[in-house]
């Protein structure tokens, strides 16, 4: 019989024999750390993880998870991962990802992949530069930034991941910030709860090609001030006193202060991360003050791999052919005697 | 119902003859296609040996009467064994100026061309860029010319019936086919079967179509100008049950049989790219036997997805043409190092970049071969003839899985849609393919520990407890699979990655030669071009000379027997569709031995007539 009951697992259980190469200081390793925490809360079997990988200094992740993976090619994480949730849709299938493999030569397979909505857990990491070939701007690299390759300054403007993800139909989307290991914890358990392709973006420091890039966000002095945690039901609430919210001003969102001009907490935006329409979504996204994070959107829908099997199913009902044989010696036949 | 073959031609009129080459030409929208697959499956089931020529243009619907926009249907019918679709016509039907302009060099003299001289109009020559028609001005006067008013007839046909105009000359291709199987004495039983079957929702179309094709043999029939029929007697094959089949349709069900056979789900991820898109279209139907074919985002998606599938257990392959493989190239090196089963078909077309989409050529053979970085040796075979596909794609299917190695199998515009009958296989006649599966934890199981006698390492794929390891595109430890950047390990692993691809000599059949087992030319071919250089060689038997014909299935690794069966011959003629890299490769293989060559880059196979004459003159000259 087979064993469908899953142990319980430690972080060390999924922790491989692998030393892990990345620069020290990395957040990379908070990202490590925080699967490695959260994949035991996941109810899912070791042997049923599998974490596919493109190129780049964040696709060196599936080394140091003793799960099944692979580090495949450059920009195809998302293709190979297709492949093996299509062939075996029981697999828990992890794309791990960088801003340059996912957004330049990976961005056809990326848009594609959200499109679809494959039951797919996609970690980015963005760190807005080109890390691994030693520092050339990248798709998110901000307008003006000086790199290797942008000596005077970056002139192709930036995208904004969760926007295009979302103008690809992405049905599940979170942004958290690389210092926050609790929260990632629990957004990838949340990920893999999903059904469907479900992407976290992590903004990433690189202390070396971009360090402190997203220092204005994260630092401990202005986070709490700078950023908003996002709760599905919640009231958009942020700051250090929990007393700036978010209303909608015209077709605008707007920072108010509660208890200030008479604005009270009714008067603060609820936040929907189920709302089909995503136009609020997507203003949450491109908004920089506050800087939102968590599970911004969140809708349900079949995902790929469901459509494809139910329409199996009920192909396989209606057929006659049972055996191959029963296909090659159909149609139109004749006998030589 | 008046469906059955009444011999109603005077029997005194009837002439028998061995076979016969036909082809039907007319606008791309005339239906061209479907009037030549009825002729072929018609004598088909009369017992013709069969070989078919679809040639198209690569618009779907050019402009009417263009010479580009000139779609052909050539089929070789015999009582005799037939392995082309033969050199030049018996008969022509052109239903167009434009067809007749680009098609009448191909009709031998004296014999017969049939055409639409409704379409001769002014408009229509001017297009065709006739100076003078040629129904008039003496230039077809070596040919039997048959004009028939073939528009106003079908018109005339279908008075009565509600139909649009575009609906009624729709049907006109069915007068041609109706003539034809008159003077053919087919029966046209099966196409009017087909009709009712075709167009069980438009009985009024299936009405017109059955009305135009009786019109057609009838008219024939009373027709003076046409002094006789022909017969084609029933050619002498092996019994069994027979089906007419293209190529692609054959690699489609040779990976169903391997799915079946090994036991392994099939996994297709494809791009659309003419001319291999209708393995796509053949697959994706095959739900019921648990065919998972993924139309992906373009062609990389299409080779990575598949990647993935066989990491995860599935019998994975992809379908592509020329540059759809060159876009595949890094991956493909990716299933190499990691010694995942991958089959990748390339039905080849006219090359470079975009090329000749729609014709053949064998111009592929060195990017299959050598199309990516890195010394990343595949497993390399080709389809000889539209009914081999089913067998390649089987062998194909068993040595990647068998073997953890990608292969590329090679097929081509020509034999991809070409038909020919096809004796039934059963999956129960297939060998057993074993895949190296372990299913179960065993200790210090190692991921990249080998077979000692192949070489193969064993496939532990996800959902597989205990066996969890990764794999990855960079160089890896030569057991644990771990990456490894230690130069020892690197250079072991590209020798024994070579080396395990080589061995597989010791699985594949070993060569044998046609014809003359030595003597003075050894004719050597390759992939689609079996057929032609099967009957140019035969002929050459017959006319008593020493020619022997080899055929490569395999051709990275070669059958271990190749030097000593090219030792027995004096000289060695490599034919190939392309500018000699079979010639190339055979030079760097076997360079003890002189090779001539013998190519030809038109788009176009080889003619049986060209070869036998380059024959000859190899072994005159000598």
């Amino acid at each position: 019989m087979e064993d469908t009951a899953v142990q319980q697992y430690t972080f060390k259980d999924f922790q491989s024999d692998q030393e892990v190469r990345w620069c020290p200081g990395c957040d990379d390793y908070v990202i490590l750390r925080s699967m490695l925490k959260a994949l035991p809360e996941m109810g899912v079997k070791k042997e049923d993880v599998v974490f596919i990988s493109g190129i780049g200094c964040s696709s060196r992740f599936p080394y140091y998870v003793n799960s099944y993976g692979m580090h495949s090619i450059h920009g195809r994480a998302p293709a190979v991962a297709t492949g093996v949730k299509l062939a075996n849709p029981n697999l828990s299938v992890w794309v791990i990802t960088g801003d340059g493999d996912s957004m330049a030569i990976g961005g056809n397979h990326f848009i594609h992949m959200l499109r679809r909505n494959i039951d797919l857990n996609i970690v980015l990491f963005n760190n807005e530069i080109y890390g691994l070939t030693k520092g050339q701007f990248s798709p998110t690299s901000i307008l003006g930034q000086k790199t290797k390759s942008s000596p005077y300054g970056n002139t192709q403007p930036p995208f904004q991941p969760g926007e295009l993800a979302i103008g690809a139909q992405a049905r599940f989307f979170a942004r958290i910030g690389g210092g926050n290991p609790k929260a990632m914890t629990d957004l990838f358990v949340q990920a893999e709860k999903f059904s469907g392709a479900s992407l976290i973006e992590v903004l990433q420091n690189c202390v070396i090609f971009n360090d402190g890039c997203f220092n204005h966000f994260t630092d401990k002095a202005v986070k709490d001030d700078q950023q908003m945690f996002l709760e599905h039901g919640k009231p958009m609430i942020f700051g250090k006193n929990m007393d700036k919210g978010l209303v909608l001003n015209g077709l605008k969102l707007e920072v108010v202060t509660i208890g200030e001009n008479g604005v009270t907490q009714e008067d603060i935006l609820v936040h929907d991360s189920s709302e089909k329409d995503p136009t609020l979504h997507q203003m949450l996204i491109r908004s920089t003050y506050p800087l939102a994070t968590g599970i911004i959107r969140r809708v349900e829908e079949l995902s790929f791999e469901q459509r494809e099997a139910n329409l199996t199913e009920e192909v396989r009902a209606k057929s006659p052919f049972k055996k191959v044989d029963d296909l090659l010696f159909s149609g139109e036949t004749y006998e030589v005697k | 119902m008046d469906t059955e073959n009444k011999t109603l031609q005077d029997t005194e009129n009837v002439e028998q003859i061995d076979g016969v080459v036909i082809r039907f030409v007319g606008d791309s929208g005339d239906g061209m296609q479907l009037t030549g697959t009825q002729f072929t499956d018609t004598s088909a089931m009369f017992g013709n040996d069969i070989a078919t020529f679809p040639n198209y243009p690569a618009e779907i619907r050019a402009p009417q009467g263009s010479l580009y926009g000139v779609s052909g249907y050539q089929v070789h019918i015999g009582s005799v064994e037939v392995s082309t679709p033969g050199d030049d016509l018996d008969l022509l039907v052109a239903m167009n100026p434009a067809g007749l302009k680009t098609n009448i060099a191909s009709l031998k003299a004296g014999h017969t061309l049939i055409v639409d001289l409704d379409s001769f109009t002014k408009k229509n020559l001017e297009k065709a860029f006739y100076d003078a028609n040629p129904l008039t001005d003496g230039s077809l006067d070596n040919y039997r010319v048959i004009e028939v008013d073939m528009t106003s007839l079908t018109k005339e046909c279908l008075k009565g019936l509600p139909l649009d105009n575009k609906s009624v000359l729709r049907s006109k291709n069915m007068f041609s086919l109706g003539m034809v199987y008159w003077m053919y004495n087919r029966s046209m039983e099966h196409t009017l079967e087909f009709f009712n079957k075709k167009f069980k929702n438009l009985p009024l179309v299936a009405e017109a179509n059955t009305k135009v094709l009786k019109a057609g043999y009838y008219y024939a029939e009373t027709l003076e100008l046409i002094p006789n029929s022909f017969t084609i007697a029933p050619s002498k094959m092996p019994k069994g049950t027979y089906k007419i089949v293209n190529g692609n349709t054959a690699t489609a069900w040779g990976f169903l049989a391997a799915s079946e056979k090994s036991g392994l789900e099939l996994y297709l991820g494809s791009y659309p790219i003419t001319p291999a898109t209708d393995i796509l279209h053949e697959l994706v139907k095959h739900k019921h036997f648990g065919v998972k074919a993924f139309q992906a985002e373009d062609e990389i998606a299409g080779i990575c997805s598949s990647i993935g599938a066989s990491f995860a257990g599935d019998l994975a392959i992809t379908t592509t043409s020329g540059p759809g493989l060159a876009l595949k190239g890094e991956a493909l090196g990716l299933a190499m190092i990691t010694e995942l089963p991958l089959v990748v078909v390339n039905v080849q077309r006219g090359g470079p970049s975009t090329g000749l989409p729609t014709k053949t050529e064998q111009s592929d053979l060195l990017q299959a071969l050598f199309g990516r970085n890195g010394e990343s040796p595949v497993v390399v075979v080709a389809a000889s003839t539209p009914a081999n596909c089913f067998d390649m794609a089987f062998e194909a299917s068993k040595l990647a899985v068998e073997h953890m190695t990608p292969v590329v199998l090679l097929t081509d515009g020509y034999i991809a849609n070409g038909s020919e009958p096809w004796k039934v296989k059963s999956v129960s006649e297939m060998p057993d393919i074993n895949p190296p599966l372990i299913k179960e934890a065993v200790e210090n199981w190692q991921p990249y520990a080998r077979d000692k006698e192949s070489l193969v390492r064993t496939w532990a794929v996800p959902g597989t407890k205990g066996l969890e390891h990764r794999l990855g595109g960079l160089e890896k430890d030569k057991t644990s699979g771990n990456v490894s950047y230690d130069t020892d390990n690197h250079e072991y692993m590209t020798n024994i990655r070579a080396e395990k691809v080589r061995r597989i000599a010791n699985y594949i059949p070993e060569l044998e030669a046609d014809f003359s087992q030595e003597g003075d030319l050894l004719v050597v071919g390759w992939g689609g071009t079996f057929g032609s250089l099967h009957s140019a060689v035969k002929e050459m038997d017959t006319n008593g000379y020493k020619v022997g014909h080899v055929h490569f299935n395999y051709i990275n690794p070669m059958p271990k027997n190749t030097a000593d069966i090219f030792a027995k011959y004096k000289n060695i003629v490599v034919c190939e569709l392309n500018k000699g890299q079979m010639s190339y490769v055979l030079r760097a293989n076997y360079p003890e031995f002189t090779y001539t060559q013998y190519n030809k880059v038109q788009g176009l196979p080889f003619s049986v007539g060209d070869l036998t004459q380059k024959f000859k003159s190899l072994i005159d000259n000598n």
